[in-house]
């Protein structure tokens, strides 16, 4: 189906919910005085906006505005991934003592707003369509990592994320100048026919061309070697923000590069298993993408004594695990990615709600202020935050070890063993640090001057949510690997 | 009782609920409560070891539920005469161990929580038929261990948990590979151990080879197996008394039974062709290394530590020969070896929590002031030196005589050991209980009646199964000699040469 403006209206509604959040916080926020009441707006907004796309009428897939968009259940998966990602953030924004100092109104806008633009990241069905919504993201990303405008590590995030962005995202338009000039469309399905004919088709152009787009994609979701901003801007930025960056925008970046890696130039064949079209060797170039992304991120990470910084690293290396299962070239992989950007969000943002409940209460963000955090009031986040980093280093029971399992399967069932060796021995040498936070939370005790910790009741709810889902996903995951079941088919429609 | 293995793996995880349950001002419940959760599992094992067929190496007291369709996962437990045997050293270690534990003086409630999931977790290994919730299990205990180790642990209880898990960790990536590999190239994908062990000629030998090597090490990891024995040292020096003796009297155990239940079961092909260099070399190398090492040491629970390893050498060897005297003697050794060196490190425990330190010269005379203690110690020396009329007696000459016709050069080597091993242990009987008294220790107070409590049950049974092996070998006998005629059968051609 080919529906125009009016009717792509209809399989709209999630989005437009959020664009009437941002437009009534916009003008609430000029006509009351207490601002405090905008969180829970933002967060209404952002929860209507899951709820309608949980109740969207079941339908095998359609473009929507002319071909810019495309509704499918791959969309919906992702978009559900962003609007969860979304509630989390505006749920910790409102318990978090950073963000009180700013402009509420414009921060939850913003925020809504980035909301928005995941979302048609994930439903792009053209180049023209996905570099909007990227710079969308990038544009709004960079004001809120800016945000707390009297911190110049703040600031100078912002300034660094911005300029990095900019690189990429210059170089990604140039590649699809390449891949416009080489098949004469933009968008993903005309793409896809021209290149299914093989006859006179410049190998090595398209494989620049491919090369110069996975800049921009690279660069949302951090992957080697265009990674270096998000040590620095995970670090400065408000800690929702950073959480929002770290697994909305990550997911975001993952949906777009799957959508154009995989409908727009490869071939499904019977099986579920897909073949790059034109012979451009992409997996290969991805294999190694992958190798070093989850290699740096961990040995990186391995020095680090800020939490924010560790944890920033560790989500290098966990975008490495998940490209594992974008590598194997099969439904089986893209499945085993779909589970573990799950299971990513729900340990990840845990471990941020964590730091930051520490953070209001110490102040402090780096892992000696978590010393004896058991034995001094704080043995419950204490428990929560081990839960979550077992998880990321995928010990069983917890949703981690899931996810891995679902990626182990699906590159030993591809055949790829030296991935499958770098990648084990990538979670040994993950655990390390991993541990460093609960050695010092439970090994270590707690020096005579620090007091007892109190942290409040609505960042433990959100708290003991994420933790309670890592270990009852860990136990009994079905609900969520057939939802990324359902979401293996895009829509490709009769042209 | 008809869900007997799913009682006993989780009547721990009941007991953990409760005291998580308590506020933790309640610090005398937290014992009892774990005193009495080991109670009902030790009752259970008594029933299985009664109701047990002897005479069918077949799975018993089996159940299956459907876990994760999709992947063929199941919950699937059941009990052969090997994994019976753990079950009941496992039991029977964990009542022991709680009772052990009463002098700790710290978080109670997280230890005694941390205690029995531990417990669930090393149940749950022995009785899993289904690899991944075998794998499930393995994972599971790696947690309480680090932390009971790293909680309340000794001085360098940072580095010796780290190590540990690390260690651990390494070993189990290493098995979750080779158990997805089997998986996949399996004749029908299923996680079923029974159902992979039926179809193992379905795997060809040079697959064989290289997912055998990579179970090994993860097995050989947790035995701990030359060269990957180094963090054991550091766990038990640092480790508190009880958990010491969980982790020689049943976590080691876990990676020789890994062995015969997964490489020897489901991959006979290249058991055959391996284990002669894996196990039988290398075994050999624990055999004397370990006593060599043991030799060397000034600490007395590092001592015991190395003896371990040395002990565990006999298992190794013995399953390496693919004789049923061999393979039988393994396996009993591997019980007689939880019972006795649960006793050694107990024995460590006493005199620590006296003189809180180990330094084997540092002491001198303690016959005089504690002549029980003296005794006792006395008695599990002798136990592990082997000597006729106590339990490893049997196990390790079963050992060398099973060994002695396929691999005799290498039962050279471990019958000569004996003698360092009788070297290292009355060397350090006479430095710590013989000779004048140490002034600092006159006012030593003899055992406690908490501490014998903990040390005579297992001596009792040293001395019966020293007499009448046919108590354990009776479980064990029919399930081993099928799985090595199994191993056997494979290589038509290695049968003559064993004859």
């Amino acid at each position: 189906m080919d529906l125009g403006n009016l009717a792509s209206l209809k399989h709209f509604i999630p989005e437009m919910i959020l664009v009437a959040g941002v437009l009534a916080i916009v003008i609430i926020d000029l006509a009351v005085r207490n601002k405090s009441r905008l969180g829970v707006l933002a967060l209404i907004a952002a929860a209507a906006s899951l709820l309608a796309i949980g109740l969207e009428p079941a339908l095998s897939g359609a473009w929507l505005f002319h071909r810019m968009l495309v509704f499918d259940s791959f969309a919906i998966y992702f978009r559900t991934l962003i609007a969860l990602a979304a509630v989390v953030a505006i749920w910790m924004s409102i318990g978090s003592e950073e963000v009180k100092s700013c402009d509420q109104g414009e921060y939850y806008a913003i925020l809504l707003a980035s909301t928005f633009a995941m979302f048609l990241m994930a439903e792009s069905a053209n180049l023209l369509m996905a570099y909007l919504a990227l710079e969308f993201v990038s544009l709004t990303s960079y004001i809120l990592t800016g945000f707390l405008r009297h911190n110049r590590r703040s600031l100078e995030a912002a300034l660094k994320y911005l300029i990095y962005g900019g690189v990429a995202s210059g170089t990604m338009i140039y590649g699809m100048s390449w891949i416009f000039g080489i098949t004469g469309s933009l968008d993903f399905n005309v793409i896809n026919k021209a290149l299914s004919t093989p006859a006179h088709l410049p190998v090595l152009a398209v494989f620049i061309a491919l090369v110069l787009i996975l800049t921009g994609m690279g660069y949302k979701v951090a992957s080697v070697p265009f990674h270096m901003w998000a040590p620095d801007v995970y670090t400065g930025a408000p800690i929702p923000i950073t959480t929002f960056l770290a697994v909305g925008s990550k997911a975001a970046g993952f949906a777009l590069l799957t959508r154009f890696f995989f409908p727009a130039i490869s071939h499904l064949a019977a099986g579920g298993s897909w073949t790059a079209l034109a012979g451009v060797d992409w997996p290969q170039l991805l294999l190694f993408v992958c190798i070093i992304t989850m290699t740096l991120g961990n040995l990186a990470a391995l020095q680090q004594t800020n939490m924010k910084r560790l944890l920033a690293y560790s989500s290098i290396a966990q975008a490495g695990y998940a490209l594992m299962g974008f590598v194997v070239l099969s439904n089986d992989g893209i499945r085993a990615m779909l589970f573990y950007l799950f299971a990513y969000y729900v340990m990840d943002a845990g471990a941020f709600v964590v730091v930051m409940m520490v953070a209001n209460s110490t102040g402090r963000e780096d892992v000696d202020a978590y010393r004896g955090l058991a034995w001094r009031g704080g043995i419950v986040p204490a428990l929560a935050l081990t839960i979550f980093l077992f998880s990321l280093t995928g010990i069983p029971l917890t949703i981690g070890f899931i996810g891995k399992f679902y990626l182990f399967a699906a590159v030993i069932r591809g055949q790829f063993y030296i991935l499958a060796i770098v990648g084990i021995l990538n979670s040994v040498v993950s655990l390390y640090y991993y541990l460093k936070p609960v050695q010092m939370m439970f090994f270590e005790q707690p020096r005579g001057d620090e007091g007892s910790l109190r942290f409040q009741a609505w960042n433990y709810g959100l708290m003991g949510v994420l933790a309670c889902a890592t270990i009852a996903f860990g136990l009994y995951w079905s609900p969520i690997i057939s939802f990324a079941n359902r979401s293996l088919s895009f829509f490709t429609g009769p042209t | 009782m008809s869900h007997a293995l799913t009682l006993i793996t989780f009547v721990p995880i009941v007991g953990m609920v409760l005291i998580l349950a308590l506020p933790g001002a309640m610090k005398n419940a937290f014992k009892w409560i774990a005193a009495a959760a080991t109670v009902p599992q030790l009752l259970i094992a008594i029933y299985l070891y009664e109701h047990f067929d002897t005479t069918t190496s077949a799975v018993q007291f089996a159940e299956k539920a459907s876990w994760m369709p999709s992947y063929h996962i199941t919950y699937f437990v059941g009990v052969d005469g090997i994994s019976i045997s753990m079950v009941l050293l496992t039991a029977l270690i964990m009542f022991i161990s709680t009772f052990a534990s009463f002098g700790i003086n710290r978080a109670e409630k997280g230890y005694y929580a941390m205690l029995l999931m531990l417990d669930t977790g090393m149940m749950g290994v022995f009785v899993s038929l289904d690899f991944f919730l075998f794998y499930i299990f393995w994972e599971v205990m790696l947690l309480p261990m680090y932390f009971l180790i790293g909680i309340w642990g000794g001085p360098r209880r940072e580095y010796a948990a780290i190590k540990f898990f690390l260690y651990t960790l390494l070993g189990s990536v290493l098995i979750l590979l080779a158990m997805l590999g089997l998986y996949y190239y399996s004749a029908t994908p299923t996680f079923d151990l029974t159902q992979l062990a039926a179809n193992s000629s379905h795997y060809s030998i040079g697959f064989q080879r290289i997912v055998w090597i990579a179970l090994f090490i993860g097995f050989a990891i947790k035995i701990p197996a030359f060269p990957f024995h180094t963090w054991l040292p550091d766990a038990h020096v640092e480790a508190p008394t009880a958990i010491s003796v969980i982790l020689a009297g049943v976590l080691l155990k876990m990676g020789t039974y890994g062995i015969l239940r997964v490489n020897f079961a489901v991959l006979p092909a290249a058991s055959y062709q391996l284990a002669w260099l894996f196990l039988g070399v290398i075994g050999t190398i624990n055999i004397v290394y370990g006593a060599m090492c043991a030799m060397a040491q000034t600490d007395y629970k590092k001592l015991i530590a190395y003896s371990s390893i040395s002990h565990m050498g006999y298992v190794m060897l013995g399953m390496a020969a693919f004789t049923a005297a061999g393979i039988n003697g393994a396996v009993l050794q591997m019980f007689n070896h939880g019972t006795i060196t649960a006793m050694l490190f107990i024995l460590v425990g006493v005199i620590y929590d006296r003189a809180h330190h180990r330094e084997i010269n540092g002491f001198g005379g303690l016959a005089q002031q504690m002549p029980i203690y003296t005794a006792i110690t006395g008695f599990a020396f002798f136990a592990g030196m082997g000597l006729p009329g106590m339990s490893a007696f049997i196990s390790e000459v079963l050992v060398l005589l099973g060994a002695w016709q396929t691999h005799p050069f290498m039962v050279v080597f471990g019958a000569a050991t004996a003698v360092l091993t009788a070297g290292y242990l009355l060397w350090t009987f006479q430095r710590i209980y013989l000779g004048p008294l140490n002034e600092k220790y006159k006012d030593f107070p003899d055992l406690s009646f908490r501490e014998a409590f903990t040390l005579v049950p297992l001596g009792i049974i040293v001395l019966i199964l020293g007499v009448y092996p046919q108590a354990i070998l009776g479980l064990l006998n029919t399930s081993l000699v099928h799985l090595n005629q199994v191993v056997l059968s494979t290589s038509g051609a290695a049968v003559a040469m064993v004859r």
